[in-house]
C-alpha cells in the first residue's frame, strides 16, 4: 500500500491562496532501465492526479515517465468554504491511491 | 628535458594530443542535432495545437547546474490575475533529450488563485526544457532553460 503525504493548511482564511503540497510514495519505474537480469523494467508509473475541493477539480496533472520516483506536486487554491480536499492518484497496473484533508475556512 | 630534445617527433605528438584534449573541453555543452531540437519543438507544436506559442509571461525556475538528475526540483510560475475571465488553463513542461519529450501536464482555473506549479523531474543528460501556459483567451506563452547536468538519471543500467 502506498503511503502519501499531504501538507497543506488545517484552516484560511475566506479567499486565501493556499499552497498543498501532496507527496506519494510509488517508484515511478520509467519502462526505459534495464534491471539486474539486464532485460528492459516495464513501465510502472503513476500517469494522473486530480485534486478535488467539495468535488469541484480545482487541479489535474498528467504524469509522464520523466516525473522522478515519489512524485512531488506543489499547487495552490482559494479557500472559498470549510470543506474537504480529496487527492486522487491513478497509476499503471490499476494503481490508485487517495487521500483527503479537512480544510477549516473563517472569515 | 633533455627526453624532449633528443625525441622532437614525440615531442609534437604529445602537443598535438594536449591540443586535441583541449579541443574536447572545448566543445560546447548543447552540440546539438537538429532531428532532437525538431522533436522539441514539433512537441511543442503539437501541444499549442499548431498555434503561435510566445516568449514570455511563464518563469520555468530549475536550476542550472544539476548535481543529480534523478530528482530535479522545476517551478513554473506564470504572471496571470488567476481571474475567472483571465487565468491559465493549463501548463506542460518538454524535454529535449530524455527518451519521451513530455514532462507533466498541469490543468489549472481560476479556482487555483495563483499560477505556480511544482515537481520532481529526471533528467538524462544536459539539454533544454520548455514549460508552456496556455491561458483562459487561447494564446500560448513559454519559456527556456537550458541545462547542465552532472550525473544523469540512470538510463543504461550504469
Amino acid at each position: 500500500m502506498a503511503r502519501a503525504l499531504i501538507t497543506a493548511p488545517a484552516s484560511a482564511k475566506r479567499g486565501e491562496v493556499i499552497e498543498i503540497r501532496a507527496l506519494l510514495q510509488h517508484p515511478m519505474e520509467t519502462g526505459f532501465r534495464p534491471g539486474d537480469d539486464g532485460k528492459i523494467q516495464a513501465r510502472d508509473i503513476v500517469t494522473s492526479f486530480t485534486c478535488t475541493y467539495d468535488g469541484a477539480p480545482v487541479f489535474a496533472a498528467e504524469l509522464f515517465a520523466a516525473v522522478a520516483a515519489n512524485p512531488y506536486l506543489s499547487f495552490h487554491t482559494v479557500a472559498t468554504a470549510t470543506g474537504t480536499l480529496k487527492f486522487d492518484w491513478i497509476g499503471d497496473n490499476g494503481f490508485t491511491h487517495s487521500e483527503t484533508h479537512a480544510l477549516t475556512v473563517t472569515g | 628535458m633533455r627526453m624532449t630534445a633528443s625525441f622532437p617527433a614525440l615531442d609534437t605528438r604529445r602537443r598535438t594530443l594536449l591540443a586535441a584534449g583541449t579541443l574536447l573541453l572545448v566543445r560546447p555543452a548543447f552540440a546539438q542535432t537538429p532531428a532532437e531540437t525538431s522533436d522539441l519543438a514539433a512537441a511543442v507544436a503539437a501541444y499549442a495545437g499548431g498555434k503561435p506559442v510566445n516568449t514570455g509571461k511563464v518563469v520555468l525556475d530549475v536550476a542550472t547546474l544539476v548535481e543529480n538528475g534523478n530528482t530535479v526540483p522545476v517551478t513554473v510560475n506564470v504572471a496571470s490575475p488567476m481571474s475567472a475571465a483571465d487565468h491559465v488553463v493549463a501548463i506542460a513542461i518538454f524535454n529535449e533529450r530524455n527518451p519521451q519529450r513530455e514532462i507533466a501536464k498541469f490543468a489549472l482555473g481560476p479556482r487555483a488563485g495563483k499560477a505556480s506549479v511544482s515537481t520532481r523531474m529526471r533528467l538524462a543528460t544536459s539539454q533544454k526544457l520548455v514549460a508552456v501556459a496556455q491561458m483562459s483567451d487561447g494564446t500560448y506563452w513559454s519559456h527556456s532553460v537550458n541545462v547542465v547536468v552532472a550525473l544523469a538519471a540512470c538510463l543504461e543500467g550504469e
